[in-house]
This record gives structure tokens, C-alpha cells and sequence, in this order.
């Protein structure tokens, strides 16, 4: 049965109901989103608090273990709270819209799949409060001190993965059944933007190692609580075994939180440099290479633990391998901007700024992966500095610079871009006085995870943590701008961008509640 | 001879060559050249990597910073059409690739005589403890050398009471002292978590990790002090648990490890002596500040519910042989660890009676090193 008129009487239901009951791709992305920036500045004061304690050497504002509740909060809230659900929140809102589709192909699990995350959240963080304390083990929680040394709360800990992990996996299979079986005709799996191409392989990604992730927190509760010895040598177990299973689980993770900053990264300059982008086919190439290549490098994480010699070169020279994708990918997009015609808004900016500073991160990874160099540089600051430029100028820069770029779209009204500049340089010049000298510390022998360090390190530690408080404190620019931008500004049209494209752009901005009801037809 | 000119620029580079790497190791901003031939390998293939790593940012960087500027709109750029070019991405594809091999060679033999470990002239077995190390000596003959090596900075400097020392935070109350120019081999376990011992001047960094023993080595070849970290998450002190290695001339080293056995004797022979309520509290009070006050607090109230207060507490105020207990076998399932193989009967018996007669505790009982010793006998 044809349907050939808009449904005004079909639009969103009102109320609180709307938002707990929807099933609609558009209103469960706003959510992801907001939800995503909430745990942003949630982990963001976990960040401040850590980098006000190291302003002076000393010990100022926290006891030890405070601060180690602090380090393993503010990283499972970033990885897990803030990045993951903000790609899925810009997954929602526009594969359906890119491939031309009415929704995601199952929508009530969409729904499900949200909500499970503020529950989930909401019990982690109240373990702060908690006579036993938060958990204390870095995000990466190895075993036994995550086990036998626990704090009691570890159990909600593993609860709250068990939950998120759950919700990852249905977003996965959502976007995998969406993006395989909804596209319009004619829309050939080399006709797809880069977006839907990087976040296809990224959820196959998630459901090979979110189970992963189930199965050692699994291990890490039997061994709490049933007596088991999975990770401990007195029953015949082995605590490196918790670190092989994790980064198997872990490595692809980070390219879990890449790999959509790439597709982002890959629609932006393209229309701001009023060019196609390079090398389509090869980027395809490049992103499954990268994807494939995750799978067998996780042991350079585990560089120092005595491997044997032979697995230790065998990772080294996998992990070398990655740069080569990775860096076909930088110079891809760099050829696109080459002869293009380029313009500097606030997208393009963050975009810009991802290029030149992931590829930073790019290189201290490649000095990592040498492994008696890695002998050095494993569990200082140096790793610290070269997670947090791939990261945070990496994948974060890249969510700012897609939410400026489909604001309009989502809201249909420009943000201001005199502030929308503002936030970046702001932005820009804080993530470097905050992370650039922290090579320094790793390189001069500072180590991770500790609250209070010696004198030989105390000047680029304050000028670290001045750093983290001018690029935290921007933050909230961005959260005024949004908040604007949702309630009014400039109207947008549906192109918003003169040489943008994609079928995301062919409809009105805002975009309607239903989109697509009927399909597009592909040239 | 070679041609005077050659000989010139030859001379120049290397001295350039030389006076760069030393003036940026003098910085402190770069990984420190060490005093092993092992420290001055792996520096040299950090610089090496991190140089190409230059060139490589110099090129791609260089190529995006002109497009920025020639190819603007507001310029009057006109975009070009090109979309692809096979031929460009098999360049950019295979260059990388031989790059890589030659990075790769260097580091593969490096990383192989790192993992040479046999033939060594001293072998010692570090373990890791929450939070401190504790060095035994493998030595053939003579009596054990086994002690803990803990962090001397007083709280304090911590606390920010006390102006910080020079070596804030890297001072040990006692070193682990080697030869120079000898091969040491240390085997590296842990009593509890996963530890990790690294002393940069040595490029040596090995995971303790608990029922294993992993193996590293080096060859010091200078006499000197060398500071340096636990470098693993292991719970609430990680950054207080330093590592100093003092290297000093064979004889000077022979001299120490006399010493230290004939130490060894005496702590043994202390055990035996008369000791009165007065000497166990004093000793006790040194004993509970190096080893309890991080969780016990100096005013032994704690931190509860995580470390309990000893003031009128049912075990520091019941009956003394649970006290020791207590203190030798520890509390499984919490963060109180088994006391018993890290201290000598003389610091149980001191430390249990301190405890007994501080913070506004007044038991007025002690207990001596020779009732510990009977006790340990006993096997309690």
C-alpha cells in the first residue's frame, strides 16, 4: 500500500513516554548523543580531579586510593560511556539517513539497547559513594588485583560491563542487519559513504570481542566468588592469562573507537575541499586491513610480562604492520584536500586538526611497537601521552567535528560559527599543552597511574594539568553552543553545505521524524 | 690517507652527531643513554625511529600545510576532478613497507641479546610486595643476604609539611648494591599483585608477577646510583615503592655483601638478647612507620571501613598471642597482608608491642623476640 503524503498526524508522542518508548532512529541517536556528552564531562571531572592532584608534587586533595578510583573511572567512563555511545548515537541518526532507509532494521532493540546504559552507568558511579570505594584497578583491571585484591564493589563492576557490553552488541547487530538489508537500490556496497563502510566493519569488530570482554569479567567473578583459579597460579592458573584474554578483547576495542572517526573524518573533507574523496576503494581496503590486523597484535600490550622471544617479535612486527594501512589512509585524505578547493568552518577545523594530530599518535604508536624500545616507554607517560593524541584529538575531535557538521541536519539551524571556532582553537590549544609534554614525563621516567611523583617532574606536570583545565573548562562553550543551536539560530537548508553529499542532504533540515519511508532511487 | 676535505666533514658530523645525542640526554626531556651497552642500544633505536618518525611528519605534514594555503577558496582555488590513482597508492603502500624492514632489523637484534639472559656472574631474585621489593641474593656461599628495600621519603615531605628532599620519592632505606661489569641476572616474581621493576639508567623493565618467575639481566658499567619504579597499577602505594640500584667496584661490592651477612648473623643473635617494654616500643615505632602507617595511619586510627583503627581495637587490645597472629599469618580476604616472612622475630615482638602501648592504647604487655621465635616454631 502506497503512502504518498506526510503523516502530521503520526509525529512524535509527547512526554516523558516519548522518549522511554521510541523507536525511531532519530530520537534513540539524540539520546546516545546526550547521554554520550553527559558521560563526556562526567569523566572529564574524574580528569580534573586526577590533574589537580598532579598540578604540585605532593599530596593536596586525594588519598592514594581515591585517585586510583579516579584513573579506572574516568577511563571506563570515557571508553565506555563516552566514545563507544557517541558513535552509536551518530550511527543512528545517520545510517538510516545515508543508505537511504526508513529506520534501523530492528528498531525495539534499538530502544533496549539505549536504555540499559544510564542504568548500567548509574550503578557503576554510585560504587564512588560506597563505603568500599569505586573500582581501583585501572580500566584495564588486570588480575589479581582486580580479583583478590579487590574492593568489594568489583561485582557491580563486572555487572556493569556485562551491561554495556550487552548494549554494544545489540547495536552491532542492528547496524550490520540495517546497513546489509535496508539500502536503497542501487546503493552497491562501493556506492555506500565512508561512514556506513567504517561503522559495517566496526560493528562485526564488536561482536567478535565484546563476548570476549563478557567471558574474562565472567572469569574475574568466578574467581571472586566460586572458588575458581583462572588467574591465579596457586590453583594452577595465570594472572598474564587475564592479560592475553582482555587486550584480545582490547586492541580491537581501540580500533572500535577509531574506526568511525575515520568514516566521520572521511565525509567532512571531502565536502570542505569541494572534492571527491581519494582513493574510495582503497580507504575500503585500508579500513579492513586495519580490522583484520587488530585480531593478531594484542600482546604489545604485554610487551614486559616475558613472553617468549619469538611471540615478542611476532607482535612487534604485526603492530608494525598497522602503520601501513593507517598511513595510506592520512595520505588519502591529504590528497583529497591537494588541488581541492578548501574552506575552514568549524567541521572542517576539527577534521583538519584529527589529520595532523592522530597521525602524532600515529607515530609515538610506531615507536611502541618496537619492542625493546617499548621496554622503556611501557607503563610511563609516553603510552599515556600516545592513547590520549589518538584519542581525544583523535576520535573525540572527530565527534565535535560531526556534530557541528549534521547539527543542522539534526536541528535545523545553524550553530554559531564565530563561537563554533572558538571551542576549536580553545580546544586545540588545551589537548596540546595538556598532552604534549607528557611525552616528556613517560620519556624521562615518570610512570603511569601514580598520584605523586618526583621533583625532576613536577614542570611539565603543571604545565600538563593548566592544559587539562583550559581544554576541560571549553567543554562547556561546546554544551552552550549545542544547547542554542537545538533552540534556534540561522535556518538551514537541506543542502546546508554547498558541495556536501550523500542522501542525508536530500532531505529537509530538520530532518522529518520518518524519512525515507519510501526508497530513493540510486544513479 | 683520505682527502683532507672528506676527513673534514666526516670529523664534523660525527662530532655534530655526538653533541646532539648528548646535549637532548642532558635535558632530561629524552630517555636517558644508561650505563649499559643494552641502555645505549635501545636509546639509539628510540632516536632512530623517532628521527624517521621526522622526516616522515616533515613530508606529510609539509604537504598538508601547502594545500592549506594554495588550494583555499578564498584564494580563488578551483577544485581538480582526480578521484583515484592505483599507481600512487601502490607508492605510498610499498615505501612504508621498506621502511619498516629497516626499523625492524635493528630492533630484532637488539631485542634478541636482551633475551640472552645465561652465563650470568650474580644472580638475584627481586619480588615484588605491596609496596616495597625485596632483594635475596643467590649467592653460593656464607650466610643468606636477604632484605626489603623501602621507601625512605618521610610523610612528611608527602604531606607537604616538610620541604621535599633531592630525591623525593626515589630513596630507599636500603639498596640493592652489584658489581660493576658483572652480569646480573635477577628473577623477578611477586608476593601478591602484579609488580613491574624498571630502572631506566639500566633499560631494564620486567613484570613480577605472582607464582612466576620471569628472568632480566644487565651489565652495569659504571659505579654510581640509579633510581627507579614500580611500574605497574598494584593498589594504593604503586608510586611509593622506588628501586635503587647502587653499583660500586667488585671489591667495594664483596666488602658490602660480607657485611650484610655478618648483619644477617647479628638480627639472628638480637633475637636472643634481654629486651625491656621501653627498647620493644622503640624499635616498634620504627618498624610500624616503615611497614603499617601507610594503611594503619601515624595516628594508628586507620582509615576505616578499608584499614581498620588500632586504637582499642578488639585485636591490639585482646589477647597478645591473636595480636601476633594477627600480624604473622595476616587477614585473607583483606588488605591485610602476612607480616610473618617480611619481618625478624625482633620487629614482630617490637612492632606487636608498640601497638599495644601507642596512639592511647595502655596494655602495659609486651611480648619478646624469643616467645615469636617459639611461636614460629610452633608453626602458628
Amino acid at each position: 500500500m502506497a503512502i504518498g503524503h506526510d503523516d502530521h498526524h503520526h509525529g512524535p508522542a509527547k512526554g516523558i513516554t516519548r522518549w522511554l518508548y521510541t523507536t525511531n532512529h532519530k530520537d534513540i541517536g539524540s539520546m546516545y548523543l546526550w547521554f554520550s556528552f553527559a558521560m563526556f564531562l562526567l569523566g572529564g571531572t574524574f580528569a580534573l580531579v586526577i590533574r589537580a592532584e598532579l598540578f604540585q608534587p605532593g599530596l593536596q586533595f586525594v588519598e592514594p586510593s581515591f585517585f586510583n578510583q579516579m584513573t579506572t573511572m574516568h577511563g571506563l567512563v570515557m571508553v565506555f560511556g563516552a566514545v563507544m555511545p557517541a558513535f552509536v548515537g551518530l550511527a543512528n541518526w545517520m545510517i538510516p539517513l545515508m543508505i537511504g532507509a526508513p529506520d534501523m532494521a530492528l528498531p525495539r532493540m534499538n530502544n533496549w539497547s539505549f536504555w540499559i546504559l544510564p542504568f548500567a552507568f548509574a550503578m557503576l558511579s554510585s560504587t564512588l559513594l560506597m563505603d568500599a570505594g569505586g573500582p581501583n584497578f585501572g580500566w584495564t583491571f588486570y588480575a589479581p588485583l582486580s580479583t583478590t585484591y579487590a574492593p568489594s564493589t568489583v561485582t557491580f563492576f563486572i555487572f556493569a560491563i556485562h551491561i554495556m557490553g550487552a548494549s554494544s552488541i545489540m547495536g552491532a547487530i542492528n547496524i550490520i542487519a540495517t546497513i546489509q538489508n535496508l539500502r536503497a537500490p542501487g546503493m552497491t556496497y562501493m556506492k555506500m559513504p565512508m561512514f556506513v563502510w567504517t561503522w559495517l566493519i566496526t560493528a562485526y569488530l564488536l561482536i567478535a570481542v565484546m563476548p570476549v570482554l563478557a567471558g574474562v569479567v565472567t572469569m574475574m567473578l568466578f574467581d571472586i566468588h566460586f572458588g575458581t583459579s583462572f588467574f591465579s597460579a596457586a590453583g594452577g592458573g595465570d594472572p598474564v592469562l587475564f592479560q592475553h584474554v582482555f587486550w584480545f578483547f582490547g586492541h580491537p576495542e581501540v580500533y572500535i573507537m577509531i574506526l568511525p572517526a575515520f568514516g566521520v573524518v572521511s565525509e567532512i573533507i571531502p565536502t570542505f575541499s569541494r572534492k571527491k574523496l581519494f582513493g574510495y576503494d582503497s580507504m575500503v581496503y585500508a579500513t579492513s586491513s586495519i580490522a583484520f590486523l587488530s585480531f593478531i597484535v594484542w600482546a604489545h600490550h604485554m610487551f614486559t610480562t616475558g613472553m617468549p622471544l619469538a611471540g615478542e617479535l611476532f607482535f612487534m612486527y604485526a603492530t608494525m604492520l598497522i602503520a601501513i594501512p593507517t598511513g595510506v589512509k592520512v595520505f588519502n585524505w591529504i590528497t583529497t584536500m591537494f588541488r581541492g578547493s578548501i574552506s575552514f568552518e568549524t567541521p572542517m577545523l576539527f577534521a583538519i586538526a584529527f589529520v595532523v594530530l592522530f597521525t602524532m599518535g600515529g607515530f609515538t604508536g610506531l615507536m611502541l611497537a618496537i619492542a625493546p624500545a617499548d621496554f622503556q616507554y611501557h607503563d610511563t607517560y609516553f603510552v599515556v601521552a600516545h592513547f590520549h593524541y589518538v584519542l581525544v584529538p583523535g576520535a573525540i575531535f572527530s565527534i565535535m567535528a560531526a556534530a557541528y557538521y549534521w547539527l543542522p541536519k539534526w536541528t535545523g539551524n545553524m550553530y554559531d560559527e564565530t563561537l563554533g571556532k572558538l571551542h576549536f582553537w580553545l580546544s586545540f590549544v588545551g589537548i596540546n599543552v595538556l598532552f604534549f609534554p607528557q611525552h616528556f614525563l613517560g620519556l624521562a621516567g615518570m610512570p603511569r597511574r601514580i598520584p605523586d611523583y618526583a621533583l625532576q617532574f613536577a614542570d611539565f606536570n603543571m604545565v600538563s594539568s593548566i592544559g587539562a583545565f583550559i581544554f576541560g573548562f571549553s567543554q562547556l562553550l561546546f554544551l552552550f553552543i549545542v544547547v542554542n543551536t537545538v533552540r534556534g539560530g540561522k535556518k538551514a537548508t537541506s543542502q546546508v553545505w554547498e558541495s556536501a553529499e550523500g542522501l542525508e542532504w536530500t532531505v529537509p533540515s530538520p530532518a522529518p521524524y520518518h524519512t525515507f519511508s519510501t526508497p530513493p532511487s540510486i544513479q | 690517507m683520505l682527502p683532507k676535505n672528506k676527513l673534514w666533514r666526516g670529523l664534523v658530523s660525527v662530532v655534530l652527531a655526538v653533541v646532539s645525542t648528548a646535549a637532548l640526554a642532558a635535558w632530561e626531556l629524552n630517555m636517558p643513554l644508561g650505563i649499559t651497552s643494552i641502555s645505549r642500544k635501545t636509546y639509539s633505536l628510540h632516536m632512530t625511529i623517532f628521527w624517521i618518525c621526522v622526516v616522515i611528519g616533515v613530508l606529510v605534514y609539509g604537504v598538508l600545510v601547502y594545500s592549506l594555503f594554495a588550494y583555499r577558496k578564498s584564494k580563488g582555488a578551483i577544485p581538480a576532478t582526480f578521484t583515484h590513482s592505483t599507481k600512487v597508492e601502490m607508492i605510498w603502500t610499498t615505501i612504508p613497507f621498506v621502511i619498516l624492514i629497516v626499523m625492524a632489523i635493528p630492533a630484532t637484534q637488539v631485542l634478541t641479546q636482551i633475551y640472552d639472559s645465561s652465563e650470568s656472574d650474580l644472580d638475584i631474585m627481586v619480588t615484588g610486595y605491596q609496596w616495597r621489593w625485596q632483594y635475596r641474593y643467590l649467592t653460593a656461599t656464607g650466610e643468606e643476604v636477604v632484605f626489603f628495600s623501602n621507601l625512605a621519603t618521610p610523610a612528611e615531605q608527602i604531606q607537604n609539611i616538610a620541604a621535599k628532599g633531592e630525591n623525593y620519592l626515589l630513596e630507599v632505606d636500603a639498596p640493592m648494591v652489584v658489581p660493576v661489569n658483572k652480569k646480573v641476572r635477577l628473577l623477578l616474581t611477586s608476593a601478591d599483585v602484579i609488580h613491574s621493576w624498571w630502572v631506566p639508567d639500566l633499560a631494564v623493565k620486567k613484570d613480577a608477577v605472582p607464582g612466576f618467575v620471569n628472568e632480566s639481566w644487565f651489565i652495569a658499567e659504571q659505579p654510581g646510583i640509579y633510581r627507579g619504579q614500580c611500574t605497574e597499577l598494584c593498589g594504593k602505594d604503586h608510586g611509593f615503592m622506588p628501586i635503587v640500584v647502587q653499583v660500586m667496584a667488585e671489591a667495594d661490592y664483596n666488602n658490602w655483601i660480607a657485611d650484610k651477612q655478618k648483619a644477617a648473623a647479628a638480627v639472628a643473635e638480637l633475637a636472643n638478647q634481654e629486651w625491656s617494654l621501653e627498647q620493644l616500643v622503640a624499635q616498634g615505632q620504627t618498624v610500624y612507620t616503615t611497614f603499617c602507617m601507610a594503611c594503619h595511619q601515624q595516628n594508628g586510627q586507620g582509615l576505616p571501613p578499608a584499614f581498620p583503627s588500632l586504637l582499642g581495637s578488639p585485636i591490639a587490645t585482646g589477647p597478645i598471642g591473636d595480636h601476633v597472629a594477627t600480624v604473622i599469618n595476616g587477614r585473607p580476604g583483606t588488605a591485610m597482608s602476612a607480616y610473618g616472612a617480611l619481618l625478624s622475630p625482633v620487629d614482630i615482638a617490637a612492632v606487636v608491642t608498640y601497638e599495644r602501648n601507642a596512639f592511647g592504647n595502655t596494655m602495659g604487655d609486651m611480648i619478646t623476640p624469643v616467645e615469636i621465635l617459639q611461636l614460629q616454631a610452633a608453626g602458628e
